[in-house]
């Protein structure tokens, strides 16, 4: 039953676009077309005359999809999935996943429940995967401006590494600011010193 | 003072300059307000923002809320305009290779001749002139339709209307996937430096006083919340009040460049603020009046007659019932909630709420909540005038 509903994923990330044509294949969509240029839009919704395409809540493509679905008596009209609000929760899920979905050719409900549930389960993932991602390498890059604060401060009045972070600390509360942004001023200083 | 937290979201183009100015120069903490702009990546996801209730506030394109009120679009809402933000700012550009066609055949480039243009365009020839607009539902497509429609040799197969996000309207024209856009400052300005266009017009050219970018909210908010919306109004009145000023353009610039709103450098900003504009690359600036109006001319009033304007066209475009959408659309323009934001504080007011478009040719007085106030100008290219009242 789902295997001849043909899918497209307008997504720039390939590891994103992966992660989501894996879900969909696992769920026995098998019929799945990722595309990450915009400019092709257009062109490959007229040419593979999708059922349904999924896209990024926050990728600028969206605003051409919903023209699309303004040209009267086209063929195949995208409608976005908002505009069937009876699925409030669906939708407010989808939101808060950050997908959005655009049904083509008047697909019927109960078929597009499941993809739609199988996608935002996995943006979900994705999108957690990459916050954690962020934070973690934003931490690490955090944690060597700091050590390259300290190096200085150790340099320059010879005080040990835990009076270094010391003075780091206090001088980011007295002036109400975070420690990491104390320590780039002061590196950033440095290198223009130097 | 409790300060009250309300979200606005915007597209980063330069008129949402009040928007910005509001919260910089703290007219909005003043009002009481600590106001938080949210930037969006497209119209679409900014209006499933305000219509799931992650915003509170929204600057929208002044079609927007009309569609959505009369449920065309992605999601049907009823949401009101409280104000609008900018009156005209769009601008028309074409390629390089357009731009040497039209020239072929005599035309040259005035920067404020519609009709010439328009000849021009299709007497150039060739394939259907694909123009990018930055959304279905916007002045920019409304202003070219009112302007091409015109043209002796028009004809619906002439012209292809794409949407195409403004942020990549410079790209859409260098990789030839467009030969014309309308589109807002900076990226016309931008497309120009980019991809070699050149820009033929400005859209107060087509119309001299279109309402472009409204405060738009959800009916429902407003009504829960209606010291918000007053405080939302003043605050920004107030900001676009003070842009208007020539004097403090300079430091407006400074302040939209410096603040991580826009995200743009001053020289892309300095056009549209300015009205000095470099059609073509290695050209000399030309000098655009009213290119946009942030408060003359009381540019923020949202005009009952202006919702009727735009219901009239969407009405064509979707086959609508003409008079149900005037009053669906008139009834989102919400200049009753307007005056109760402005009176109290003895801002002057126009007396009536609903004008005849197209009638002033140039400054003009009329009856005002005070005494009198100066409008206008406010005429269409073709002279067309807009009586909503007429039977």
């Amino acid at each position: 039953m789902q295997i001849d509903l043909n899918i497209l994923v307008v997504e720039r990330d390939k590891t994103k676009a992966h992660e989501i044509i894996d879900a969909l294949m696992d769920g026995g969509w098998n019929n799945v077309t990722v595309i990450s240029s915009p400019t092709a839009l257009e062109r490959t919704v007229k040419d593979l005359d999708p059922d349904i395409i999924l896209i990024d809540l926050a990728n600028p493509d969206r605003d051409t999809l919903e023209h699309l679905g303004q040209v009267a008596n086209a063929r195949n009209r995208p409608v976005a999935m908002f505009v069937d609000q009876t699925d409030e929760v669906m939708t407010q899920a989808a939101i808060s996943a950050g997908l959005s979905a655009y049904v083509v050719n008047g697909l019927q409900k109960d078929r597009i429940k499941p993809v739609l549930e199988t996608a935002i389960a996995r943006f979900r993932m994705v999108e957690k995967m990459q916050s954690e991602l962020d934070a973690a390498k934003q931490a690490l890059s955090d944690r060597k401006m700091i050590d390259r604060a300290k190096g200085l401060l150790i340099r320059a009045r010879g005080i040990s590494e835990d009076e270094a972070y010391g003075l780091l600390r206090k001088t980011a509360m007295d002036q109400g600011r975070k420690v990491i942004d104390v320590a780039t001023a002061l590196v950033t200083a440095a290198e223009l010193l130097q | 003072m409790k300060m009250t937290q309300v979200r606005c979201g915007y597209l980063p183009l330069v008129d949402c300059a009040p928007l910005i100015i509001a919260k910089e120069l703290k007219f909005a903490a003043q009002e009481g307000l600590d106001l938080t702009l949210v930037k969006q990546p497209s119209w679409s996801s900014l209006r499933d923002m305000l219509a799931f209730g992650q915003i509170d506030f929204a600057h929208m394109l002044s079609p927007m809320p009309v569609a959505m009120s009369l449920g065309l679009g992605g999601v049907a809402r009823d949401i009101d305009v409280l104000m609008v933000l900018s009156a005209n700012g769009t601008i028309v550009g074409v390629s390089a290779d357009l731009d040497r066609r039209m020239q072929e055949t005599g035309w040259s480039n005035t920067f404020d001749d519609p009709s010439a243009a328009s000849q021009a365009i299709f007497a150039a020839g060739g394939k259907p002139v694909r123009i990018g607009v930055p959304f279905p539902f916007s002045m920019h497509r409304m202003l070219l339709e009112t302007w091409l429609s015109q043209a002796p040799e028009y004809s619906e197969d002439r012209i292809e209307i794409v949407t195409v996000p403004p942020t990549k309207m410079a790209d859409a024209m260098q990789d030839g996937d467009l030969d014309m856009f309308c589109v807002g400052e900076p990226w016309g300005s931008v497309a120009v430096q980019q991809s070699g266009a050149t820009l033929i017009l400005p859209g107060s050219r087509v119309w001299e006083f279109s309402p472009e970018k409204v405060l738009g909210v959800q009916r429902s908010w407003a009504s829960q919340n209606p010291k918000h919306c007053h405080a939302m109004i003043r605050s920004i009145y107030k900001a676009a009040r003070w842009l208007a000023q020539p004097e403090n353009i300079p430091l407006a610039v400074e302040i939209l460049a410096r603040s991580q709103h826009l995200d743009l450098p001053d020289h892309a900003i300095d056009p549209a603020l300015s009205g000095q504009f470099i059609t073509k690359h290695g050209q000399t600036p030309e000098q655009m009046d009213r290119f946009i109006v942030f408060h003359q001319g009381a540019a923020n009033f949202p005009w009952r007659s202006q919702a009727c304007w735009i219901a009239d066209i969407l009405s064509r475009w979707h086959s609508l019932d003409r008079d149900a959408a005037r009053q669906i659309a008139q009834a989102c323009f919400r200049s009753d909630i307007y005056r109760e934001a402005l009176l109290p504080i003895g801002i002057d007011l126009p007396a009536a709420s609903q004008k005849i478009e197209g009638t002033m040719a140039g400054p003009t007085t009329v009856v005002s909540t005070m005494g009198q106030m100066i409008l206008g100008p406010d005429r269409f290219f073709n002279g067309a005038v807009f009586d909503f009242d007429a039977p």
